[in-house]
């Protein structure tokens, strides 16, 4: 099936573009990792796509590619990061980080295996619209969004406080 | 190849969630940690959409709806910290960030 094909293509472009983003073997510039995160998060979306999450597809997009990533950019540039590259990764560090995170996916996985979550589900229907994600939004989840909204506005004032030069 | 379905969903995520992890734990640099701490954030919204389609259940997707806004807000405050840390002490390396008071 196509859409089955395009599970797999989005699935690895996500995967080497996150595994990029994390080392890169040619450039250990931030700059890179931040494109590359750029990639990793516009193939999400396609996975979202593929979901029937169109809303989220278009969030992701405009949330996390356009707006999170550009703070990333700009706060990259301020900090002018050249001495990064000089830097030698410890050997050790490496190899016990490694070898962790591949203990941690091996018990993932094993337990995806063992679960088989995807056992006994209904046939999925053609649900996820936008319509009837912003009618949840505004009836059963109601407070939460209000919430949400404060804390928006906390975050913002917090990093206008933050980012003054001397704090008084 | 099988019928795509929600365990092939979760194994990528779970994968992105390792990859995230292991940024974090190896790389040095607080930008190049947040960021692999945005990839991690990224492969559980990921798992909690697939769970979602797959339960006909549109509730996931209003969690993840809010971790976007929570993660957004947690950027802006996170890199606004760095920069204060980075004028403080003229470093984004966490090697150099080891103390408590300046």
């Amino acid at each position: 099936m196509a859409t089955d094909i395009l599970f797999y293509v989005l699935a690895a472009l996500t995967l080497i573009f996150g595994a990029l983003v994390v080392a890169n073997p040619f450039s250990r510039n931030p700059v890179t990792s931040a494109m590359f995160l750029v990639l990793t998060i516009i193939s999400m979306a396609g996975l979202f796509v593929l979901l029937n999450a169109f809303f989220l597809a278009a969030v992701q997009v405009l949330v996390y590619a356009g707006a999170v990533m550009v703070l990333f950019l700009f706060v990259i540039m301020l900090l002018d990061l050249k001495e990064e590259e000089r830097r030698k990764i410890k050997l050790t560090g490496l190899v016990a980080g490694v070898a962790s995170v591949g203990a941690i996916v091996v018990i993932f996985v094993r337990s995806l295996l063992a679960a088989k979550p995807g056992e006994n589900l209904p046939a999925p229907s053609a649900i996820g619209d936008t319509a009837t994600l912003g009618k949840m939004l505004f009836t059963n989840y109601l407070l939460p969004f209000e919430i949400v909204s404060i804390l928006l506005l906390v975050a913002m004032v917090g990093v206008i406080l933050l980012s003054k030069k001397d704090l008084k | 190849m099988t019928h795509v379905g929600l365990e092939h969903y979760l194994i990528v995520s779970a994968l992105l969630f390792a990859l995230g992890l292991l940024g974090v734990i190896t790389r040095r640099n607080l930008l190049v940690m947040y960021m692999s701490l945005e990839l991690m954030l990224n492969s559980a919204n990921l798992a909690l959409v697939s769970f979602s389609r797959f339960n006909d259940n549109l509730n996931g997707q209003v969690m993840v709806f809010f971790i976007i806004t929570v993660a957004a807000a947690e950027v802006a405050v996170g890199l606004a910290l760095i920069v204060a840390l980075y004028r403080k002490r003229q470093s984004a390396h966490v090697e150099d960030l080891t103390s408590m008071k300046y």
